[in-house]
């Protein structure tokens, strides 16, 4: 099984966004970067089912070098090629990258044994399009399932399952196919130091983009950080006292039953 | 929360270990009214504490660490927070071997139980290490690990049990207001708290808050990347958090330390990655917390390959996996030693930062006894927060420092080892002449001071078979048989120093003159133009400054003291004088240059056309005369033991006068001199003391063989206690002791460098009846005496002439004399040279 795995370099978000003097970035010098948890369960996906089927996982990005960190993230996990479409520092959206992406897919199938399988995020963490992987299935003819929760891989094809409304729907795909996941596909594993160490040596493809023409028709003109809403904390008493109101807060929240 | 009070007796900023520790020993020295304010919640606020790997080698070669992290191991034991683990610190290269029995005999010197062991003993320890990547450890088996957290949580809760704190987390602090060079208030985000004591135990946050009182505090925050690697299969079954013993990697500068099921690796081998005070990211902000900073992969990777291979089957396991990595931030000082006591400048604002985990309660109390003007229990002068000269506080200068002391951190760092970066700052006006010789600069205070001059070398030949050179690299590392060279031509004509780095201090007004009675031991009243040695004391009687004043005027004195103690000193000298009394620091405007020797006489008299003979110019007398058409005031002093004088002169006219003194002394044997001569040959020949090695808070003026025939009827600082101690029989005394064979078991002759254990000639440990160990102060060589000397503190029924010890080097011992007990000098003991 060949699987292809795209991932996306973001700002990692674990406290306030700060934005950039300019207002047009999320400022990143003291947050660091990494791939949306949706991505992350992409991957691990992935990983399984070649643990499972045999194959290969690539992972591929759009952006610049500095994105290279985050394929190394995703070989440490167990992916076993990186591609990198290396972007000049332009802004890509949707219609771009999924240009880009398909035309390395086609390219690759033209070439050797192509992907039998594309796995994207729901949607970018940082941009929130929701549109790169149903255009990319687009462009190829590929069929494409969003939002999915459970994935079931064979050689013939996929059964993928999402819950919609309380109701769980299930899809037949057959291959080639496009799948977005969403968090709670799985429960990704943490790197290991072989697997950080193999990831330092692997090699990473760089691709140049072609066929590309940039700017498309949105273009970013400011970025606003919402009000966060007031998180008010309230102290259920102190000490051994504190424990019967404890309980029932949790007991509340379902988590004790 | 708590409501803000309104005032506070002592408003301490940051509950890490080092506040929370802070207001537990401030409750229990009696203070009421304190209150502990951080900006982050309890019990842990998001500092460095939070995240520290909390393991404790109890092993330093600074007495003064190794003290402040012993007293810290009490009291986490006391709070039921230790856990006694063992640690191995272990050597992949031979030279590591060395430095491990370096570190071993250290270790013996302090009374620490440790063991140089074989690879295969390691295994034994640490059965998940591969033996073949190592050549042996040392092991300490009173390594342990603590929970800090908990120890600050139940220190803090003492405070506020005894009534004595409030507690104001999620405040944060955003002014310190001074009136009149005094504390007056804290701003915090919830209120303004009145107050005449401010701590600041912020740790990499410190100098932004000092800041807000217009003080600095030189500390620079750094990461140290730290991963946790989990869950391991071997520890599933330990019970508690630790097992086995922790492993220093230390020529891989990591370490590894079993976490509960997990392993944690940590690193001070990346590269090193400061991050200004500033730009540490708020509470909000952060992922983590703010000194959890994001983790640079690219930075560690180099790391995991050099782990792996030591623990190949533990690390290498591929379900374990890295669930945590950060980049944490830690703080670090130019010298490395924590900031404690109170700022100059500010009065009641005091710090208490830059501890890590394994000295922070120790360093709390210190600082809590110094705020209640205690002397504090352990001597902590080296970490006087006031220790440092503005040039050694700036931010580059601190971000210099700790970038270039960071991978010393695991490294093998020699006792005389010099720093690279960001120099030079201060430079004499001779400096372009010593370079021009060849001078080898040596550092203090950021002063290049020439430690030998190259063009001394031809030197070496006429000194041939006196030099007592080194063989051993080690030895020989940062020195020079030159420097024995220079010292022997001074003994014979004469030598030149360059002294531009004495810390001057003009005392005047008319309260002069009682202040400085007031602090001194000698005798400060005497005629003008006379120059006076003495001591100044703590109030318990412990040695707290050596230096010499001058008396300029019936109302103006000149203190004179060294670089390292300088600003220590003078805001020693500054808070005990009267209102009617100034301090200048002069400093930065007068270079001395002194002139020792048998001929020193003849050169002077030359160089100035003035009669210097001891008629006119006798020992202990200063004036002026006028030398290269400068005026100079020259004070009839040594350190060195020969005849002749420190000359004082505006910094901007030095070098005339050094070259006028160099051409009178051409044809009469003068030669440059360093301060390998000044510091150590010279001064150790004659048994003269160095503050910080031999005198010390520690000991007494009786214990340092310094006492006086007479005490002054003045009152001055620590007088009772120093009449006491006249009467008592002192339980140590200070003594010079010769090597009498240098010879290793290879056979290659080794000299000591100071900091070794003195032993019987059984090879038992010597303390004295105060539990202080005997150790060597200082050593070098005696050229004049042909002997390497050591001093020691000695107790009593040792420190007896003749008596045979044993002093331990790298592991082996060598015999050794007792040569001298008390301050006899060896070299010519009746001064007559002095005196000449």
């Amino acid at each position: 099984m060949e699987i292809l795995v795209c991932v996306k370099r973001v700002p990692t978000v674990g406290g306030r966004i700060t934005l950039t003097g300019d207002g047009l970035g999320v400022d990143t010098r003291m947050s660091g970067f990494t791939i949306s948890p949706h991505e992350e369960c992409a991957v691990e996906e992935a990983v399984r089912i070649t643990e499972r089927l045999g194959g290969t996982v690539s992972v591929l990005t759009l952006g610049p070098e500095s994105a290279i960190e985050q394929l190394r993230g995703a070989l440490a996990l167990g992916a076993g090629r990186a591609v990198l479409l290396e972007t000049d520092g332009r802004e890509y959206g949707p219609i771009a990258t999924a240009t880009a992406i398909a035309s390395e897919i086609g390219s690759r199938a033209a070439a050797e044994p192509g992907y039998d399988l594309a796995l994207f995020g729901n949607e970018a963490s940082d941009t929130g399009d929701y549109q790169v992987g149903i255009r990319v299935a687009h462009l190829l003819g590929w069929p494409v399932v969003t939002g999915i929760k459970s994935l079931d891989v064979s050689a013939d094809g996929v059964v993928a399952r999402r819950e919609y409304r309380g109701v769980e729907e299930a899809y037949s795909l057959p291959l080639p196919a496009v799948v977005t996941v969403k968090e709670g596909l799985n429960l990704p594993r943490y790197p290991s130091l072989p697997g950080r160490l193999r990831a330092k040596r692997a090699p990473v493809e760089r691709v140049e983009i072609k066929d590309v023409s940039l700017p498309e028709g949105l273009r970013k003109t400011r970025l606003r950080v919402p009000e966060g809403g007031t998180h008010q904390a309230t102290v259920l008493g102190e000490g051994v006292a504190a424990v019967p109101e404890l309980v029932r807060v949790l007991d509340e929240l379902g988590i004790l039953s | 929360m708590t409501d803000v009070p309104e005032r506070a007796s002592a408003v301490v900023i940051g509950a890490g270990i080092v506040g929370n520790s802070l207001v537990h020993h401030l409750a229990l020295l009696g203070w009421k009214d304190l209150v502990l304010v951080d900006k982050g919640p309890l019990p842990n606020p998001g500092g460095s504490t939070g995240h520290a790997s909390n393991f404790i080698f109890p092993v330093e070669y600074s007495k003064m660490m190794f003290e402040l992290t012993r007293d810290s191991v009490e009291q986490y034991k006391e709070l039921g927070t230790f856990t006694e683990s063992g640690g191995i610190e272990i050597a992949r290269v031979p030279e590591r071997m060395t430095e491990l029995r370096r570190r071993c005999t250290q270790a013996r010197a302090w009374g620490i139980p440790a063991e140089l062991i074989t690879p295969d003993r390691v295994r034994k320890l640490v059965p998940y290490l591969d033996e073949e990547v190592i050549l042996g450890g040392a092991y300490f088996p009173t390594v342990g690990v603590v929970d800090s957290l908990r120890a600050g949580t139940l220190m803090r809760e003492r405070a506020r049990q005894a009534g004595a704190l409030s507690l104001l987390p999620g405040a944060e602090v955003t002014g310190i207001e001074v009136a009149g060079g005094r504390v007056r208030a804290v701003r915090t985000t919830e209120g303004e708290i009145e107050t005449g004591n401010v701590a600041i135990c912020c740790g990499v946050w410190s100098p932004r808050v000092a800041a807000m009182a217009g003080a600095r505090l030189a500390l620079s925050p750094i990461v140290h990347q730290m991963i946790s690697v989990g869950p391991i299969s071997l520890f599933a079954g330990t019970p508690g958090e630790i097992g086995y013993p922790i492993v220093r990697d230390m020529d891989a500068g990591m370490y590894e330390r079993q976490h509960g099921g997990d392993m944690e690796v940590g690193s001070y081998a990346h590269r090193p990655i400061l991050i200004a005070p500033d730009e540490i990211p708020s509470i909000a902000e952060a992922a983590l917390s703010p000194t959890e900073m994001p983790f640079t992969s690219e930075d560690f990777d180099p790391q995991l390959a050099q782990a792996l291979e030591l623990m190949p089957e533990l690390l290498g396991d591929e379900k374990a996996g890295i669930h945590y990595a950060i980049n944490g931030l830690i703080s670090m000082t130019p010298d490395g030693h924590p900031l404690l006591g109170e700022l100059p400048g500010v009065r009641g604002l005091w710090a208490a930062a830059a501890s890590w985990i394994k000295e922070g309660p120790g360093c709390g109390r210190a600082v809590a006894e110094l705020m209640s003007g205690r002397v504090p229990t352990t001597d902590v002068h080296e970490a006087n927060a006031a220790r440092f000269h503005p040039v050694q506080e700036t931010r580059s200068h601190a971000r210099s420092r700790a970038a270039e002391g960071f991978n010393k951190m695991y490294g093998i760092v020699h006792p005389a080892e010099q720093w690279e970066r960001d120099r030079p700052a201060r430079v004499s006006p001779m400096h372009a002449a010593e370079e021009e010789l060849g001078a080898v600069f040596f550092e203090a205070a950021r002063w290049e001071r020439p430690h030998w001059y190259s063009s001394n070398a031809p030197l070496l030949e006429k000194y041939a078979g006196r030099l007592m050179e080194r063989p051993a690299e080690w030895d020989s590392r940062w020195w020079s048989p030159i420097i024995n060279a220079e010292h022997l031509a001074m003994r014979e004509a004469a030598g030149i120093f360059d002294l531009s780095s004495f810390v001057v201090l003009d005392v005047s007004g008319p309260g002069a003159l009682a202040g400085a009675q007031s602090l001194c031991v000698a005798q400060i009243d005497v005629p003008v133009g006379r120059v006076v040695y003495t001591s100044m004391l703590d109030p318990d009687g412990g040695i707290r400054a050596d230096l010499t004043v001058m008396r300029l005027a019936e109302d103006r004195f000149r203190f004179v003291t060294g670089a390292a103690t300088g600003m220590s000193d003078k805001k020693w000298i500054a808070d005990h004088l009267p209102a009617d009394a100034t301090l200048a620091d002069l400093t930065s405007a007068q270079t001395t240059i002194g002139v020792w020797g048998p001929n020193a006489r003849v050169i002077l008299a030359a160089a100035s056309g003035e009669e210097m003979s001891s008629h006119h110019y006798p020992f202990g007398k200063i004036g002026v005369v006028e030398i290269g058409g400068i005026v100079v005031l020259a004070s009839r002093i040594s350190y060195v033991g020969e005849l002749g004088w420190e000359l004082y002169a505006p910094m901007e006219q030095g070098a005339r006068v050094w070259d006028a003194v160099r051409a009178a002394g051409k044809t009469r044997g003068l030669v440059p001199a360093g301060i390998g001569v000044y510091a150590t040959t010279g001064r150790m020949e004659k048994g003269y003391r160095s503050y910080g090695a031999e005198l010390t808070p520690d000991y007494t003026l009786v214990e340092a063989g310094m006492t006086r025939p007479r005490v002054k009827p003045q009152p001055f600082v620590g007088k009772e206690a120093y009449l006491a101690q006249r009467d008592a029989a002192p339980c140590a005394l200070l003594c010079t002791l010769t090597v009498d064979s240098h010879r290793s078991a290879d056979g290659t002759a080794r000299y000591m460098l100071g900091g070794e254990p003195i032993l019987t000639t059984d090879g038992e440990r010597i303390t004295d009846a105060k539990g202080r160990p005997s150790y060597v102060t200082s050593a070098g060589s005696g050229p004049s005496l042909g002997k390497h000397l050591l001093m020691a503190y000695l107790p009593a029924g040792l420190a007896v002439e003749g008596t045979p010890l044993l002093v331990e080097y790298l592991g082996e011992r060598y015999p050794v004399t007792v040569a001298v007990a008390g301050s006899r000098p060896l070299f010519d003991p009746s001064n007559e040279r002095v005196r000449a």
